[in-house]
C-alpha cells in the first residue's frame, strides 16, 4: 500500500523536475526522500507566525482604515469618511510636520556624525573598544536615555545647564520649551543611534580594498579628494541602506519623546505615533488611528522609492 | 598633508596584513603628526566623551543623596555618597527613609520588573532564533517543491514597518484573551521573523555540504544532521541574531505598552517610564530615577562587557547583508 501511494507523488515530482532547475537537481535522490514532508514540520511554526501576525493584521489594517472601531463594538464600514476626516485633520498635519522636522534634524545631523566617525576610525586606528564605545548608546532603551538626558538637560540642576550658565549664557529650557523641543529629541536620539550607523559605515569601508587608497595616494590624491572619489562612490550602497533605514526608524519614533516631553509642550513635540497612539489608546478610535497608520505607510514607502531612485541616480558622477 | 608615498611600506604591508588581519587600515598608522591627523582624533576624543559622558553622569547621579544634589550640582562626584536612591529603588528603603534623601513617595519595585523583562526578552529572543533556524535549513538544505515561492512570499514581511501591524497584531491579542500575559507580549514576535530566516539562510548556503551528506549517507537522520552538524556549524550567526534580539527585546517600549498594564507582566522598560512620569515636576527624584536607569542599563552593559567585540562585529555583519 504505502508504495502504490508514494510512486505516483514521486512521479509527478520527476516531471516537474525541469521547472525549478538547479536548485532542485537531488529532488528524488535518495538523501532527498522526505524532504517535502520534514521541510514543511520545519517552516510551520514560521509560516503560521507569518499568517497569524503579519499577513492578517497588515490586511486588517488596511480594512480597519476603512471602517468606525470603537474596539468594545465591532467595526463598522464608513468608506473614505476617515480619509475625509483625515484631510482636514489640523493636528495630524501639524503632527506629520513636527515629525517631518524631527527626522529631517536627526538624519542629517545623524548621517553626517556616523560618516564622519566612520571614515575618521577607519583611517585612525582599527581599535576595538573604540567601536565599542560608540555603540554603547545604542544598547541602551530609548527611556533610559531619554530620562539621563532629561536629569542632564534639566533647566535648574541639569548638568549642561550649569555649563551654559557658567559661560555667561541664559539656561535653555531644553525639553520645557516649544522651540527646543523637537531638536532637543533629534540631538538624544542622535547620541543613541549615532555609534550604530557609524559600525555599518565602518564595515562598509572595511570592504574597499586597501590598494585603492595606496593607488590614490600614488597618484598625489590628498584624503579628502579621496574622500570624496573613492570612499563616498565606493560606499553608496552602504550609505543607501542606512539612510534609508534611519529613515524609516525616525519617522516611528515614539519612546524618547513619550519619555521626555509626552508631545509637550504645547503639542510642539507631538510626533505621529504619538498622535496615532494616543487616538488609539486615549481615544479608542482605532478605525481612525487605523488610517492615520497606513497614511504614514504609503509615506514611508514613497519616500524610500524616491530616495532609492534619487541614489541609484547618483551612480554615473563616480567617473 | 604630504604624501610620502614609501614604496617600501606599500609592498610590506599587504604580508604583513594579511597575517595580522584586514582589519588594519590602509593609511599608515605610524604617520608623523600633521594637523589633519590632530583634528581627527580631537574630533574622535570629543565624540568618546560625549557618548560616555551621561554614564558617568548617571553613576554619579545614583550614587548621590537627592536632597544634596541642589546644594553642589556641578560636582563631578557623588554628592554625599550614598546608597539610599538604589536601596529606594530595590524597595529596601522605608518610607521615612527616602523622604529623608529626597525620594519622593513614587517607587519602583525594580528587581520585579527586571525579572519580567528578563522572562520577556529571553523568551522571545530564544524562540525566534530558534523558530528561524529550523526554517532557514529547510529553505537552504532541503529540497521540496514551491520552496523558492514560500521564501519570496515570507520575505514580503521585511517591507511593512511595525506601525501598520501593531494596533491589529493589539486587537488580535485582545481577541485572544492575551493582554496581561506573557503569550500575548511573546507570541507576536516569537515565530516568525523574516530578517531572521533571510539571515541564516544565506549563511547556510554559504556553508560546505560534504559533511552533511556524507552523514546522511552514513544513515544519520535529517533531524540529527541539522541539530549535530548544521547547528553547531552555524552558531556564530545563532549567536549574533542571539545578542540583537535580545537587546531589541529589552529596551523595546511600543508593544510591551499595548498589551501589558498589569505589573505582573510589564517590563521594566515600562516601569522606569512610569516611575519618571510620577516623579513629581517639581522636585524630581534624580537620584532614584537614575539608580533606576542604571539597574535597566546595567544587563546591556554586562552583556557589552562580555560580547563588547563580538557586539560590534554582529552590527557590522548584519548591515552589510
Amino acid at each position: 500500500m504505502a508504495i502504490s501511494t508514494t510512486t505516483p507523488a514521486r512521479e509527478r515530482r520527476a516531471t516537474r523536475r525541469p521547472r525549478d532547475t538547479a536548485t532542485t537537481r537531488h529532488a528524488g535522490s535518495p538523501a532527498h526522500r522526505g524532504d517535502a514532508r520534514l521541510a514543511w514540520v520545519l517552516i510551520s511554526p514560521a509560516v503560521v507566525g507569518f499568517l497569524v501576525f503579519a499577513a492578517y493584521p497588515t490586511l486588517r489594517g488596511i480594512y480597519l482604515s476603512f471602517t468606525n472601531f470603537r474596539v468594545l463594538t465591532p467595526p463598522e464600514w464608513t468608506g473614505l469618511e476617515n480619509l475625509r476626516r483625515l484631510v482636514g485633520d489640523t493636528t495630524f498635519w501639524s503632527s506629520l510636520g513636527v515629525t517631518v522636522y524631527f527626522v529631517v534634524l536627526s538624519v542629517v545631523i545623524g548621517m553626517l556624525l556616523s560618516v564622519t566617525t566612520a571614515v575618521v576610525l577607519h583611517r585612525l586606528t582599527a581599535s576595538t573598544m573604540l567601536r565599542g564605545i560608540i555603540i554603547l548608546p545604542f544598547l541602551i532603551s530609548g527611556v533610559v536615555a531619554a530620562t539621563t538626558w532629561s536629569w542632564m538637560l534639566d533647566a535648574q540642576l541639569g548638568i549642561v545647564n550649569i555649563a551654559i550658565r557658567a559661560l555667561g549664557l541664559d539656561p535653555v529650557f531644553f525639553l520645557g520649551s516649544s522651540r527646543w523641543a523637537i531638536p532637543t529629541i533629534a540631538l538624544i536620539s542622535v547620541w543613541k543611534g549615532m555609534g550604530y550607523n557609524a559600525i555599518i559605515v565602518f564595515a562598509g569601508l572595511q570592504t574597499i580594498s586597501p590598494s585603492i587608497y595606496e593607488a590614490g595616494r600614488i597618484d598625489g590624491a590628498n584624503e579628502v579628494q579621496m574622500f570624496r572619489r573613492l570612499t563616498l562612490p565606493l560606499l553608496r550602497p552602504v550609505l543607501a541602506m542606512v539612510l534609508v533605514l534611519t529613515v524609516i526608524g525616525s519617522f516611528q519614533v515614539f519612546d524618547i519623546v513619550a519619555v521626555a516631553t509626552q508631545g509637550g509642550p504645547a503639542r510642539a513635540s507631538n510626533v505621529l505615533q504619538l498622535y496615532i497612539y494616543d487616538k488609539a489608546f486615549g481615544q479608542f478610535e482605532f478605525g481612525y488611528a487605523a488610517t492615520m497608520s497606513l497614511a504614514l505607510f504609503a509615506m514611508l514607502i514613497a519616500i524610500t522609492f524616491l530616495q532609492m531612485r534619487l541614489l541609484r541616480a547618483d551612480e554615473s558622477d563616480t567617473d | 598633508m604630504s604624501a610620502p608615498a614609501s614604496p617600501a611600506r606599500a609592498v610590506t604591508r599587504p604580508a604583513a596584513g594579511a597575517t595580522a588581519r584586514t582589519l588594519r587600515p590602509p593609511s599608515p598608522t605610524r604617520r608623523r603628526f600633521s594637523v589633519g591627523r590632530a583634528f581627527a582624533w580631537a574630533y574622535l576624543g570629543v565624540i568618546v566623551l560625549v557618548t560616555l559622558f551621561p554614564f558617568y553622569w548617571i553613576l554619579r547621579t545614583s550614587f548621590s543623596n537627592n536632597y544634596a544634589l541642589i546644594t553642589d550640582p556641578s560636582s563631578l562626584l557623588p554628592v554625599d555618597f550614598t546608597l539610599g536612591a538604589f536601596r529606594r529603588v530595590l524597595g529596601l528603603a522605608t518610607p521615612a527613609e527616602s523622604l529623608a534623601e529626597g525620594g519622593s513617595g513614587a517607587s519602583i519595585n525594580i528587581l520585579h520588573f527586571a525579572l519580567n523583562s528578563l522572562v520577556f526578552a529571553t523568551l522571545s529572543t530564544g524562540l525566534v532564533v530558534f523558530f528561524s533556524l529550523i526554517a532557514a535549513y529547510a529553505f537552504a538544505r532541503l529540497q521540496w517543491r514551491g520552496r523558492d515561492l514560500v521564501f519570496s512570499v515570507l520575505l514580503t514581511a521585511l517591507m511593512v514597518p511595525g506601525i501598520l501591524t501593531l494596533l491589529p497584531n493589539f486587537v488580535l491579542v485582545k481577541d485572544l484573551g492575551l493582554l496581561n500575559t506573557f503569550a500575548g507580549l511573546i507570541l507576536p514576535g516569537a515565530l516568525f521573523s523574516a530578517f531572521n530566516i533571510f539571515f541564516l539562510r544565506q549563511f547556510m548556503l554559504g556553508l560546505s555540504h560534504e559533511i552533511e551528506e556524507a552523514a546522511l549517507i552514513d544513515g544519520a537522520s535529517r533531524l540529527r544532521v541539522l541539530f549535530q552538524i548544521t547547528l553547531p556549524m552555524t552558531s556564530g550567526p545563532v549567536t549574533t541574531l542571539s545578542i540583537l534580539g535580545f537587546i531589541g527585546a529589552w529596551n523595546d517600549y511600543f508593544w510591551p505598552l499595548l498589551v501589558t498594564s498589569d505589573d505582573s507582566v510589564r517590563p521594566l522598560t515600562l516601569a522606569l517610564a512610569v516611575f519618571k512620569q510620577s516623579s513629581p515636576q517639581s522636585a524630581p527624584d534624580w537620584a532614584g530615577l537614575m539608580a533606576a536607569t542604571l539597574v535597566a542599563a546595567l544587563p546591556m552593559l554586562l552583556l557589552f562587557l562580555a560580547f563588547g567585540r563580538r557586539i560590534v562585529d554582529s552590527i557590522g555583519f548584519s548591515g552589510l547583508k
